[in-house]
């Protein structure tokens, strides 16, 4: 259950995101992609979970290479991308079954109703999610992690925006349980995000980045560094 | 499998349930086609009944066509496409339920509104088993190839007018032989364009989820 990019590259527009990008998250592990916008961050999580072909090299998910046995992937993968995937015209119970359905690790209503009030939305589960705030659908999505069979690999892109105070703490418990049971998680975020205390990488996507100053002689455009270790 | 196809065509026809404007769009442009000729040809039932096949088929083409952009954009813009994508059935198998919902919702009204245009023109009543048939397969002919540049032209702007320039050429076979099999004076005569047009949907069948799911690759890329 191990993921790993081999010599990653990614060009978009002609411009060289990130070359030679070799990464390895073990289960319980978790990687900080970081960056300034533009940086290609998203592009490596999109690639990771094989929605975008890298330039070159290749992606694999428990050593195979995912462009392969896409279906390997796609049956432990939880992609959380720019857009929530929800449908306005449905409630945010059915948008929850629906998902899971369509990931193949369907719920009873039962269960989608304990995932919802699990992230402070139990009395909306049957309101029309297009009545839902900004905050409150990037929950309804989030939802997913709080439901088994679990998804054994997240990919979440910006988890941490327009969530409150509550439903930040209640993400960073369900993301701790998660690496605590095993799960892979590779994210990107602005905020100082408060899941140390876990075995944490950082990749960091740019030329300026300060991290890649401190290591400049050894190291091209990135560093991983190791943030810290389980406790 | 089967229930990840089930529940995302059942998901389809309830979103176009709970929104119905987008089907009756459809509808009224096609039943708009049928009304109005009538009125700027004239009241000449002879000529009328000889061009009913024709406007039929024709208004059937161009409705089909106003709807397949929305094939995918929907799904496109809140990135449901991308979980679709992620999913572990195959995506020609989701294409292929995605195009099932769709004709169901954008073909199937048209094939039950041409009998009611149909006697409105003056059609004999057995004339009407085999348009209904031809335009069964024939809006399954215009779904499956719209589905291919509906995916290829996903997220451009000014997609409508690809689309049309895109799938107009490869709606040709399929208006050809089903307005003759349409126009046919006799079931006789009318069964080898329907064979064709028959053979026309199986090939579609088979290569059309496949190309699609290709085009929708290189849209989301």
């Amino acid at each position: 259950m191990t993921l790993q990019t081999q010599q990653l590259s990614c060009a978009r527009a002609g411009t060289v995101l990130f070359d030679m990008l070799d990464l390895m998250v073990r289960p319980g592990e978790a990687l900080k992609v970081s960056g300034p916008n533009g940086a290609g961050k998203s592009s490596l999580l999109r690639i990771l979970c094989g929605l975008t072909e890298p330039t070159s090299g290749h992606v694999r998910w428990q050593g195979r290479a995912i462009h392969r046995q896409p279906d390997l992937l796609h049956r432990a993968v939880f992609y959380f991308g720019h857009h929530s995937a929800l449908k306005d015209d449905l409630t945010a119970i059915e948008n929850l079954r629906m998902a899971t359905l369509l990931s193949g690790r369907p719920c009873s209503s039962e269960q989608a109703r304990q995932a919802l009030t699990a992230l402070g939305l139990g009395e909306f589960k049957h309101t029309m999610v297009g009545h839902l705030s900004q905050g409150q659908r990037r929950r309804v999505s989030l939802a997913r992690l709080a439901l088994t069979p679990q998804p054994r690999l997240l990919i979440l892109d910006e988890p941490f925006n327009a969530l409150d105070q509550p439903a930040l703490a209640q993400l960073t418990s369900l993301l701790r349980q998660h690496l605590f049971e095993g799960a892979v998680l590779v994210y990107t975020t602005h905020q100082d995000m408060p899941l140390d205390g876990l075995l944490h990488h950082e990749v960091c996507l740019a030329r300026t980045c300060p991290a890649t100053v401190t290591n400049a002689l050894a190291s091209p455009a990135w560093v991983v560094r190791p943030m810290g270790i389980a406790a | 499998m089967i229930t990840i196809l089930i529940a995302l065509v059942k998901r389809d026809l309830k979103l176009a349930a709970r929104r119905p404007v987008e089907v009756l769009t459809t509808l009224f442009f096609f039943a708009m086609v049928g009304a109005l000729f009538p009125l700027a040809v004239g009241a000449d039932k002879e000529l009328l009944r000889r061009m009913a096949p024709a406007i039929l088929w024709v208004g059937a083409l161009l409705s089909a066509m106003l709807s397949m952009n929305r094939l995918f954009v929907a799904d496109f813009m809140d990135g449901t496409l991308e979980q679709l994508l992620l999913s572990p059935c195959p995506p020609s198998l989701l294409i292929a339920a995605k195009v099932l919902s769709h004709w169901l919702v954008a073909g199937l009204p048209l094939v039950l509104l041409a009998p009611i245009i149909s006697i409105q023109f003056g059609l004999a009543p057995e004339a009407l088993p085999r348009i209904t048939l031809s335009l069964v397969l024939g809006t399954w002919a215009f779904s499956l190839l719209g589905a291919i540049g509906a995916a290829l032209t996903l997220g451009l702007r000014g997609g409508g007018l690809l689309i049309a320039a895109l799938v107009l050429p490869l709606y040709l076979p399929a208006l050809i032989f089903g307005a003759a099999a349409a126009n046919a004076a006799n079931a006789f005569d009318a069964t080898p364009h329907l064979q064709l047009l028959a053979s026309l949907v199986a090939a579609c069948l088979a290569l059309s989820p496949w190309a699609t799911s290709a085009a929708l690759k290189l849209s989301l890329d």
